[in-house]
């Protein structure tokens, strides 16, 4: 429960940070203002500046707009197609359909997500976007394999058989009996590829594969810091924490969902 | 194959019976004087006393929740962290409660052995049996292993589990429940204990199973002269074998003395209600036998490629293999018989939701195979299975619950008459009409099974299928719902088929009955006389393993 | 057991075929086709031409396909586009550095995780236990391409205990070596312990929680004994899996890693490839990692099989 409210706090000042980037930050993340470069942290730059003399604050609060609303989207991508592909298999339960979505799945966990993420980015070109898609598209066979595991077990469950008893068909079945008892571990999961898409998305743009100059990200805040990093230690610093902190918030977060709302647990106070 | 070991455990009854009467434990090997135990801040035992003599079986008798497990493992020491244990309880005049961890460790295993309700999962499945009995040899005696296991065998062959067909290489999975309690048994007897402390040892396990694994339980207590305590929530199961009895309810115990007696005098109510519940069936009214309602011809269920035991050669496994048989309008039929035997399978080829390789089933005249059943058909029979809390699903109020063989319907009821069926069919099972607000964790086992009828009864079927409908249920709660589906029969003139392993249960709310083994129906006929003159010896392998409560006269 | 290996064997090769086959169509998709994409947009149609001829794109695609897969059964990648070598060499080369890199880092992560995960289970909701699970949050959290900024600031700008990049090569000897792997692969190894540590400690607690620890503890076994030599095995299954995909995602994941200790391992190879637009080292990388990730699956499958009786018997 604890770690639910620290999460939640932790996620939510990212989200709070990154709305109200749209109208107002501290200073301007487009202007090149070179006499106040490097500053170190201070009262009128509270995480200082960087070699354009740019708010390392300011670029902050715009960078979580970027990472929150790429792994969002991505979550959206792996849960909108993953989950009626495992309640189709699962619907579909031992069939050709069923073995074709898990083989596929199979085949898709054996490459290397984070390199064909980079691949397909560099291949269409580095944007906002293309990054989106290939983190989501990773996202697919997770919640996938998720629904259909979870789905599986519970089709053995004795109200599964009173529905059919009841003439319900398949997919009436698992759209009113399976997905419903899914949603939790739907949610649990769904945090939890927040946070991964969180990492993912700021590797790929400190690769430099991820949105593009001059908008400001997490990534490439710290991959432009690293040439700087023993004359400007704040620089690699700050966005660093950002990272963390924004990815910790979701794990916590995921952590006291499940807590919260596993069944096992429930029983208990029946 | 059951035969020989049925006749060793009359034996062993006669042999031991002389000694029985009304003993007192004056040797005094347990002795567990207030005992209270807490956790959390709740009361889970309350001023429990208990006392065994060496030699000697004590019968702890309590529905679930009723503290016995709890006061065997506070014998144990093994409560879990956080529980508050006050009182005695001293073994051989040793008081267990002020033993440091490390003696209690010595103790266990060494002085107390303990037996098990669920043999399936109390083996390591990464171990050898040989090892897991030869450990014990090992943590107490510090043999060596090569040591240990050739005392490993001794104690395998003491539990009949001879070394040509159980060498000690082994694993849990190439076993059978029966055979992997008789390791677990070894394991709790392999140093000789003083006291046996079995808690439900017998309960996961079929009929037949059940009698060889208390044959060998007074067996070993009689050639070692060890103290046994025996938990059960089967009366009928301990009143056989036990010198004393205790009952116990709600974390006390209510009524304790010699086996006999008890039985006798029944003095506390509870003890009157659970034996006036474990005794009876409902009243019964007999029927005119009605029309044909339900034709089952040869119809055979197969699964692909089982694995057969060890020796794994891959066959097509008949789980029903050519059943015949016909059910009534009105008629109460039971299908009894030992877990694996097909009669689970058989229930769900009837309800049209496991496929049929052949045979043919007809619900008043229409065939049901493999494929789709017309709605119409299907709503003439619904179906109660065992769990209760599988059930339903938990995120539905129980109105949409019962409600859902509306399904089947053409024109199913909208608005206030589907709020009137629902208060019905709530009524009906005597919950009330409000109660269809809830949720199903607002439930106990015994209400959630009176919904489980309510959504069956709901669209007037003509036959339910009760799969083990009572199986999961204390034994009042269970007189209870016996009583309800009685009277149900009678007010709407339902057929049932009760699918159980039981057969007391069967014996006492069915017109006829059919003995199902290996897929096979081995015998059909009037309950009364199957159960009074069984001609098949399958059958009266089943009856004389089965636990009968008698009550002393006088 | 033979049976079980044999029928994962089968299930390995039919993975490899169905993952060639996916690369190969990926990269007759890309934008213009392949011989158009690596001259880049400005590229002449008579550079193109001869490029596909040199290529052999003018033979059928099933055709190339078969060319393709029986040229890497006998080791040949085919040649660089870019650096004119061929690719079998350049890959022998650099993965000199990827796959010490990739153990190096498992195992740290396994010496790491094990210990922790099995110290907090056994303390299972102390204060101690609670601060590992806190510690092991945070190193998930933990990118790990920035702890090894901070790493770098710390060990090599600072107390210049380490190198702060670069690879001497294994002529130059095994400590040069191992002191320029070894910022890496902590940093590498830091999630991944965090991950482990987190496995180890909830399987162990599941275990703990079954009815044979119980029966174990019935025979006379302290709670440490019991955890020693009845909970450890069965908590393994699990653990084993994680293991087996930390290890691709190790010789994968190396790849950002890489860049920032400027390592002239397969990620980087890789990396240089993806902006010079040599496809034909891309395919090659891509087709080998995933090749690691099916045999390291395979591993996975018999380490089940010798830990768990059941699987031997059963299919």
């Amino acid at each position: 429960m604890r770690s639910l409210v620290l999460g939640a706090v932790l996620w939510g000042s990212f989200v709070v940070l990154a709305l109200l980037s749209f109208v107002w930050t501290p200073g301007d993340v487009l202007a090149i203002d070179i006499p106040a470069r490097l500053q170190p942290p201070s009262a009128e730059h509270w995480f200082g500046t960087d070699h354009f003399g740019r708010d390392v604050f300011s670029m902050i609060m715009v960078g979580a707009r970027v990472s929150l609303a790429v792994a969002l989207v991505a979550v959206g991508i792996g849960m909108g197609f993953g989950v009626p592909l495992g309640l189709a298999a699962v619907a579909w339960r031992g069939g050709a359909f069923d073995e074709l979505i898990m083989r596929s799945n199979d085949l898709v966990f054996a490459f290397p997500s984070l390199l064909i993420a980079i691949i397909i980015t560099a291949v269409f070109g580095p944007s906002a976007f293309n990054a989106i898609l290939a983190i989501g598209i990773f996202n697919i066979p997770v919640f996938a394999r998720l629904v259909r595991g979870a789905g599986m077990s519970l089709w053995t469950r004795d109200f599964v058989r009173a529905a059919r008893v009841a003439g319900k068909g398949p997919t009436r079945i698992a759209v009113e009996h399976i997905l419903p008892n899914l949603a939790n571990l739907l949610i649990v999961q769904g945090t939890i590829q927040f946070s991964l898409g969180i990492l993912a998305e700021a590797g790929l743009s400190y690769v430099g594969l991820g949105a593009q100059p001059p908008t400001p990200s997490w990534g490439r805040m710290l991959a432009e810091s690293q040439t700087m990093i023993a004359l400007a230690p704040w620089l690699a610093i700050f966005p660093g924490l950002a990272i963390i902190l924004a990815v910790l918030g979701l794990n916590l977060m995921g952590d006291g969902l499940r807590d919260l709302l596993d069944p096992r647990l429930r029983r208990v106070r029946l | 194959m059951t035969g020989p070991l049925l006749d060793g455990a009359r034996d062993a009854r006669a042999h031991l019976r002389p000694d029985l009467g009304d003993r007192f434990s004056e040797t005094g090997l347990l002795d567990i004087d207030g005992l209270h135990v807490s956790i959390q801040g709740q009361r889970l035992l309350q001023d429990v006393s208990l006392r065994l003599g060496a030699g000697e079986i004590l019968g702890v008798i309590g529905e679930s929740g009723s503290g016995k497990s709890l006061t065997a493992l506070s014998v144990m020491g093994l409560l879990p962290r956080g529980a508050e244990v006050s009182g005695r309880i001293h073994l051989g005049g040793r008081d267990l409660t002020g033993l440091s961890e490390r003696e209690m460790c010595r103790v266990r295993g060494g002085d107390i052995g303990m037996v098990f309700q669920e043999p399936m999962t109390a083996l390591n499945p990464l171990q050898t049996i040989g090892d897991q009995v030869a450990e014990t040899f090992v943590i107490h005696r510090g043999s060596s292993w090569r040591e240990a296991r050739a005392q490993a065998r001794e104690v395998l062959d003491r539990v009949d589990l001879p070394a040509d067909r159980f060498p000690l290489s082994r694993y849990p999975h190439e076993l059978s429940g029966g055979q992997r309690q008789r390791v677990v048994i070894g394991i709790a007897i392999a140093l000789g204990p003083r006291l046996l402390i079995a808690d439900e040892p017998s309960t996961a396990l079929d009929v037949t199973t059940q009698a060889r694994i208390l044959t060998l339980l007074r067996r070993l207590v009689a050639e070692d002269g060890m103290g046994l305590m025996l938990i059960s929530h089967d009366l009928a199961v301990v009143a056989g074998m036990a010198d004393r009895l205790a009952i116990m309810r709600d974390g006390a115990v209510v009524e304790a003395g010699p086996t006999a007696e008890v039985l006798r005098e029944r003095r506390h109510p509870y003890t009157r209600a659970l034996l006036a519940a474990s005794m009876s069936g409902p009243e019964r009214r007999v029927r005119g036998a009605g029309a044909p309602l339900l034709k089952v011809e040869e119809v055979v269920c197969a699964y692909p490629a089982a694995r057969q035991g060890f020796s794994g050669r891959p066959a097509a496994h008949r789980a029903v293999d050519g059943v015949s048989f016909e059910l009534r309008a009105g008629e109460s039929l039971g299908l009894v018989g030992e877990s694996g035997c097909g009669k689970s399978t058989l229930s769900r080829a009837i309800l049209g939701l496991d496929p049929v390789q052949s045979g043919c089933i007809r619900l008043s005249g229409a065939d049901i195979d493999t494929g789709v059943l017309p709605k119409k058909l299907r709503a003439q029979m619904q179906v109660v299975f065992q769990d209760p809390y599988g059930s339903f699903n938990p995120r539905h109020r129980v109105e949409r619950l019962i409600a859902e063989p509306f399904h089947l319907l053409d024109a199913p009821p909208r608005g206030s008459a589907r709020r009137d069926a629902v208060a019905q069919a709530l009524q009906d099972v005597g919950l009330r009409a409000e109660d269809g607000r809830k949720y199903i964790h607002e439930f106990s086992g015994g209400q959630r099974q009176r919904i489980a009828i309510a959504r069956a009864l709901i669209i007037r079927p003509k036959l339910i299928i009760l799969d083990e409908a009572v199986s999961a249920l204390d034994v009042q709660v269970r007189a209870q719902i016996l009583h309800l589906l009685a009277e149900l029969s009678d007010r709407y003139g339902l057929a049932y088929l009760f699918v159980s392993h039981d057969l007391t249960v069967v014996r006492a709310v069915t017109d006829r009955v059919m003995v199902m083994q290996a897929g096979k129906i081995v015998e059909t006929g009037a309950t009364c006389d199957v159960f009074a003159a069984p001609s098949h010896p399958y059958t009266r392998a089943l009856l004389e393993a089965a636990p009968v409560l008698e009550l002393p006269r006088g | 057991m033979l049976r079980y290996a044999a029928l994962r064997l089968i299930s390995l090769i039919l993975s490899l075929v169905a993952a060639s086959v996916v690369i190969f169509v990926a990269l007759e998709i890309v934008p213009g086709g392949p011989a158009a994409y690596m001259l880049g947009l400005n590229a002449s149609p008579d550079a193109v031409a001869a490029l596909r001829a040199e290529l052999g794109l003018d033979a059928s695609a099933p055709v190339r396909y078969v060319d393709w897969v029986t040229g890497m059964l006998v080791g040949d990648f085919g040649i660089s586009y870019t650096y004119r070598t061929p690719v079998s060499e350049m890959i022998l080369d650099r993965i000199q550095v990827s796959l010490p890199l990739a153990l190096y880092a498992l195992a740290l992560a396994i010496l790491i995780a094990f210990p922790t995960g099995i110290w907090a289970a056994a303390r299972r909701g102390r204060v101690s236990d609670l601060g590992v699970m806190g510690a092991t949050q945070l190193g998930i959290a933990v990118p790990n391409f920035w702890f090894a900024i901070i790493l770098v600031l710390i060990f090599a700008v600072q107390l210049r205990w380490f190198p702060a990049g670069g690879f001497p090569g294994w002529e130059a000897g095994f400590w040069p070596c191992l002191q320029a792997l070894t910022l890496p692969a902590i940093a590498l190894a830091l999630p991944q312990a965090s991950i482990l540590a987190r496995v180890m400690r909830s399987s162990l607690l599941d275990t703990l929680g079954e009815d044979y620890i119980r029966t174990a503890r019935a025979k006379g076994l302290t709670q440490a004994q019991a955890l020693r030599r009845h909970a450890l095995r069965n908590a393994m299954i699990p653990v084993l899996t994680i293991i087996g995909l930390q290890f691709s995602f190790l010789l994968a994941g190396g790849i950002i890693i890489e860049n920032v200790f400027f390592l002239p391992g397969l990620g980087r190879l890789v990396f240089q490839a993806i902006s010079q637009r040599d496809l034909i080292v891309v395919e090659s990388v891509v087709m080998l990692l995933v090749f690691a990730v099916i045999v390291v699956t395979f591993c996975t499958d018999l380490a089940y099989a010798a830990v768990d009786p059941r699987l031997r018997a059963t299919r």
